[in-house]
C-alpha cells in the first residue's frame, strides 16, 4: 500500500543549529503515528515542513505517492493535510465560527457554518458553541475549535503537537476516544508529544528524536517506557530524590478567606480561599488553566494588592497590601508563569535580568549597578544550575525555554527565599532540565523553606508535592495529602470544585 | 432657525474632510499597520486636486487626482514599512514632513487667486423643502461621498469576509500567515486605500472647504484624524461621531469670534480639540471595549517567517 505521507531525507538548519538532520519516516493510512522527542529534539520544526510552514533545506516529502514540490500551508490543505498547533492559531477578538471561517475556503456564509460546527463537533463528542467569542474559551475549548476546524476540511492527515499539554485528563480519554474514531474512518495521525504513556496508548507506531536526529522507530505498545525514555535522553534518566518532609511548626505562607473580584470581564472571580504552606515543604495548586490561577498566583506575588491586609499572611505579617517589592523583603520569591515578559525581559541579557530581583543582594550601591558583581552573579547561576548561555552577556531571548527556565529558577533561589511561588516551573521544558529543576524545588523546601507550586502538569505535582490543593473556577479544595489521593480524584476535583451555574454547564460538557 | 442651520451645515462640511481621513486611517490601522503621515498624505491631495482644476480640468478628475497622490505618497511609505520594515513611527512622521514639503514645493506656483469651489448639489423638490432642505439636501457631492463611504466601510468590516481577514491581520499576521492569507500583500491595500482616503481629504480642503491654496493649509487636520482614530476605540460609528463633534466645535468656535466673545480668539481656536479629546477620552474609559477592537499588532513590523 502506498503511504500516506513518506520523508526521506530531511534535512533543515536555521543559523547557529541543525534542527533536523537526515530525517525519514513513512505514515500509513489510518495510522496514528508519533513523533517522540524532548523539547528542542526538532519535533517542532519537522511538523512544519510537513504542513509547509517551513521549508526544508534538503529532502523530499511525497503524499500519497506523489511528491510535493514547492512546499506552502496551502498545498497541504489542498492535500488534506491539516494541524494542530501547540499555540493555538486562533484569533482571540473574534468568534468561534469567524475563526473557522477564515481558515476554509468556500461562502462565506456564517449561520450555515455554525450548524455544520455544531453538528460535526457533537459527532466526534466534543461540543461547542460556534457563537463565542475565542478569548471566553478555556483552554481545552479551544483545542476542540482547532481540531474540529481540521475536521471540517475531512482531513487525510492530521497533525498534532503536544495536544494534552492543557488538557484535564478526563479531556485526555475524551480527545483519544476522537482521534481513535479519526484514524478508524482512515485518517492518518501524527501526534508528538513528549508523553511516554500517552504515546504508549494511542500510537500504532514511534518515531522517536534527539538533537534533530531518528534514534529510533518503535512500536509503542510493545516497548517499555525506559527503552523510549533511552531513545529519548540518550542517557540514564535523572533520578528524583524526595525525602520526607518536616513541616514546620508555623506556617509560612497563610492565605484567610481572599475573595477578589474578576479583572475583567475574562478573568476569574476569586471566592473564600484559604490555605497554608508550611517551611519544608512542597504545596501544589492543580486545576485547568483559567479558572483562577493567574488571579490567585497575581494576589500572592504582589502584582496585584488586596485592600484587607489579613487576607494573606507571609511570616505571620499581615501582607496583602504590600506590592511586589515588599514582599520580595519578607523573603518571597517568585517564578512567573511567563519567562519572557514577567520573568524576565526578552532583549536584555542576562546579568541585567539577575539584577531584576537581586540588586538587594549587593549589586546595587548607591543607586549605581556594580557591573562585575552583577556578571559574577549571573555566572555562578549558569554555573550552579547548567545554563546553556553563551555568559552573562547573552540575551533572554537568545536562551531555549527550559535554559532561560534554569537561569530563572536559579536566580529567585539564590535569593534564598523563606516563600517561594513558582507558577508552571517547567512548561515546555525538556525532560532532563525538568527534572533538574523538580530537584531543585525538593532541594529548596527540604532546607526549610515554603514552596507553592501552581502547575496544569498532574504528574509533575505528585511527583514533588506533600500536600495537593485544586483550583477550580476561583474557589480553591480542601488540601489532600498526596500520598492519600490519586488522579481521578484530583481529576474530578479540577471540574468540579465550583458549584456556579457556569461550572456546571462546563462539566456538562467535559463529560 | 438661520443660525442652526448655518451651524449644523458648518459642522457636516467642516467634518467631511476629517471623516475621510480617519476613516482611511481606521482600516489601516485595523490591519495592524500605523501610518502617522495623514498630514503629508492631505497635503499632497490638496496640492494635486488644486493644480488640477487651475489646470482647467473638470472637478471630479482634480479630486480623482488629490486621491491618487495620497495613494502615491502611501505607497511610499507602504515601501518603507513593510518591504523594508522599518520603523512605523519614523516612518509615518517621515511622510508627514515629506508631504508638507513637496506639497509646498509643488504650491509655490499655484497664486493665491481663489478657484471655483465644486458646486453643492440641488435636488429638485428635496433641496426646496424649508429648513430640511437646507439642512440635508444641499451639501456638495463630497458630504455625501464621506457618509456613504463610512457605511462602506463597517459593512467591509463587519459583514464581509475581506473585513474579517483584515481586523484578524490586524489582530495576529503569524497567525493569518500560518493559516495561508497574504499579511503583507493586504496591509498594503490597506495602506494604498488609507493614503486614497486621505488625498480625497486633502482634495476636499483645496477644492471645497477654502478652494485657495494654502501653504500647510491642513493645519494639522491630519493629526486630529489620527487621534480620532485611537480615540473612537478603532469604530467606524465613533469616528463619524468624533469628526462631526470636532467640525461642530470648529463652527461654534468661529461663530463665537465673530459675536465677539470676550475670550482669546487663540483660546477658541484651540477649544474643538481639547473639546474633541476631551470626550473622546471619556468615552474611551471601557477598557474591555478598548481591548477588544484594539488591533493588537499595531505598529509590530511583520515579516513572513521561511
Amino acid at each position: 500500500m502506498i503511504p500516506r505521507l513518506e520523508l526521506h531525507n530531511i534535512t533543515k538548519s536555521y543559523p547557529g543549529i541543525v534542527a533536523n538532520e537526515d530525517i525519514s519516516l513513512s505514515i500509513q493510512r489510518g495510522e496514528v503515528h508519533a513523533v517522540l522527542g524532548e523539547n528542542g529534539a526538532g519535533k517542532s520544526t519537522l511538523m512544519k515542513i510537513i504542513y509547509g510552514a517551513a521549508q526544508a533545506d534538503s529532502g523530499e516529502i511525497y503524499c500519497d505517492g506523489k511528491r510535493i514540490e514547492a512546499h506552502n500551508p496551502a498545498i497541504s490543505r489542498s492535500l488534506g493535510i491539516e494541524m494542530v498547533y501547540q499555540h493555538f492559531a486562533l484569533f482571540e477578538s473574534v468568534s468561534v465560527v469567524e475563526n473557522i471561517a477564515l481558515a476554509i475556503k468556500g461562502v462565506f456564509d456564517l449561520d450555515r457554518l455554525a450548524a455544520e460546527i455544531k453538528t460535526l463537533s457533537a459527532r466526534y463528542g466534543m461540543p461547542i458553541d460556534p457563537h463565542r467569542r475565542v478569548h471566553d474559551l478555556s483552554v481545552g475549548e479551544r483545542q476542540r475549535v482547532e481540531i474540529v476546524r481540521c475536521l471540517l476540511q475531512s482531513p487525510k492527515l492530521l497533525i498534532l503537537d503536544e495536544p494534552t499539554s492543557v488538557l484535564t485528563p478526563q479531556a485526555v480519554v475524551k480527545l483519544f476516544e476522537t482521534l481513535r474514531q479519526l484514524a478508524s474512518e482512515g485518517c492518518s495521525i501524527v501526534y508528538i508529544s513528549h508523553k511516554l504513556d500517552e504515546v504508549q496508548e494511542l500510537c500504532d507506531t514511534a518515531t522517536v528524536l534527539r538533537n534533530g536526529r531518528v534514534t529510533g522507530v518503535a512500536r509503542p505498545k510493545e516497548t517499555t517506557s525506559l527503552e523510549l525514555a533511552r531513545m529519548m535522553v540518550g542517557s540514564q534518566l535523572p533520578e528524583m530524590h524526595v525525602s520526607p518532609s518536616v513541616p514546620s511548626e508555623k506556617p509560612v505562607l497563610e492565605v484567610r478567606g481572599l475573595s477578589a473580584p474578576a479583572r475583567d470581564e475574562y478573568g476569574t472571580e476569586l471566592t473564600n480561599i484559604s490555605f497554608d504552606v508550611h517551611g519544608g515543604e512542597i504545596v501544589g495548586l492543580a486545576g485547568v488553566s483559567g479558572n483562577g490561577q493567574a488571579e490567585l498566583i497575581a494576589l500572592l506575588s504582589g502584582e496585584r494588592t488586596h485592600s484587607r491586609s489579613e487576607t494573606i499572611l507571609i511570616g505571620g505579617r499581615p501582607s496583602g497590601h504590600l506590592g511586589a517589592g515588599e514582599r520580595r523583603k519578607l523573603g518571597m520569591a517568585f517564578v512567573p508563569e511567563e519567562r519572557l515578559g514577567r520573568g524576565a525581559v526578552p532583549p536584555h541579557c542576562l546579568w541585567e535580568n539577575a539584577l531584576l530581583t537581586a540588586h538587594r543582594t549587593g549589586l546595587v550601591r548607591k543607586g549605581l549597578v556594580e557591573r562585575g558583581q552583577a556578571r559574577d552573579f549571573a555566572r555562578r547561576i549558569i554555573d550552579r544550575f547548567k545554563v546553556k548561555a553563551n555568559g552573562p552577556q547573552s540575551s533572554a531571548q537568545s536562551l531555549s525555554g527550559g535554559n532561560l527556565q534554569k537561569f530563572i529558577v536559579g536566580r529567585e533561589l539564590t535569593l534564598e527565599p523563606k516563600l517561594l511561588l513558582v507558577s508552571q516551573p517547567t512548561w515546555g521544558v525538556d525532560v532532563g532540565a525538568a527534572a533538574f529543576i523538580r530537584q531543585t524545588l525538593v532541594d529548596l523546601s527540604r532546607a526549610g523553606a515554603a514552596v507553592l507550586v501552581v502547575s496544569e502538569e498532574l504528574d509533575e505535582l505528585f511527583e514533588i508535592c506533600d500536600r495537593l490543593l485544586v483550583i477550580s473556577n476561583g474557589r480553591v479544595s480542601p488540601p489532600l495529602i498526596r500520598k492519600q489521593t490519586n488522579r481521578e480524584e484530583i481529576g474530578l476535583l479540577m471540574t468540579r470544585v465550583g458549584h456556579g451555574e457556569a461550572r456546571r454547564s462546563e462539566v456538562a460538557l467535559e463529560n | 432657525m438661520d443660525l442652526f442651520i448655518a451651524i449644523f451645515t458648518g459642522t457636516i462640511i467642516a467634518a467631511t474632510p476629517l471623516i475621510f481621513a480617519s476613516l482611511g486611517e481606521l482600516v489601516v490601522e485595523k490591519s495592524g499597520v500605523l501610518n502617522l503621515g495623514l498630514e503629508g498624505m492631505m497635503l499632497m491631495g490638496a496640492a494635486f486636486a488644486f493644480w488640477a482644476v487651475i489646470s482647467g480640468l473638470p472637478m471630479p478628475v482634480a479630486i480623482a487626482a488629490g486621491a491618487l497622490a495620497g495613494a502615491a505618497t502611501s505607497l511610499l511609505f507602504g515601501v518603507l514599512a513593510l518591504t523594508f520594515l522599518t520603523n512605523q513611527y519614523a516612518a509615518g512622521l517621515a511622510l508627514a514632513i515629506f508631504g508638507s514639503g513637496v506639497s509646498a514645493f509643488l504650491g509655490r506656483g499655484f497664486g493665491s487667486t481663489p478657484i471655483d469651489a465644486l458646486k453643492r448639489i440641488h435636488i429638485p423638490l428635496l433641496s426646496d423643502i424649508p429648513v430640511v432642505g437646507p439642512l440635508f439636501f444641499r451639501f456638495d457631492p463630497m458630504v455625501y461621498l464621506a457618509i456613504a463611504i463610512f457605511g462602506l466601510i463597517t459593512w467591509f468590516l463587519y459583514r464581509t469576509k475581506g473585513g474579517l481577514i483584515l481586523r484578524t491581520i490586524g489582530e495576529s499576521p503569524e497567525t493569518s500567515h500560518a493559516i495561508g492569507y497574504p499579511v503583507t500583500r493586504i496591509r498594503y491595500m490597506a495602506v494604498l486605500f488609507g493614503g486614497l482616503m486621505a488625498g480625497l481629504a486633502g482634495a476636499y480642503l483645496s477644492v471645497a472647504y477654502t478652494p485657495l491654496w494654502v501653504e500647510n493649509m491642513t493645519a494639522g487636520k491630519g493629526w486630529i484624524s489620527l487621534a480620532l482614530v485611537v480615540f473612537a476605540t478603532w469604530r467606524p460609528l465613533r469616528v463619524l461621531i468624533g469628526a462631526w463633534l470636532f467640525g461642530g466645535m470648529t463652527i461654534l468656535q468661529l461663530q463665537g469670534q465673530a459675536l465677539g466673545i470676550a475670550v482669546p480668539s487663540e483660546l477658541l481656536s484651540a477649544l474643538p480639540y481639547l473639546a474633541t479629546i476631551i470626550v473622546l477620552v471619556i468615552i474611551s474609559q471601557n477598557r474591555q471595549m478598548l481591548a477588544l477592537h484594539f488591533p493588537a499588532s499595531l505598529a509590530k513590523p511583520f515579516r513572513a517567517a521561511s
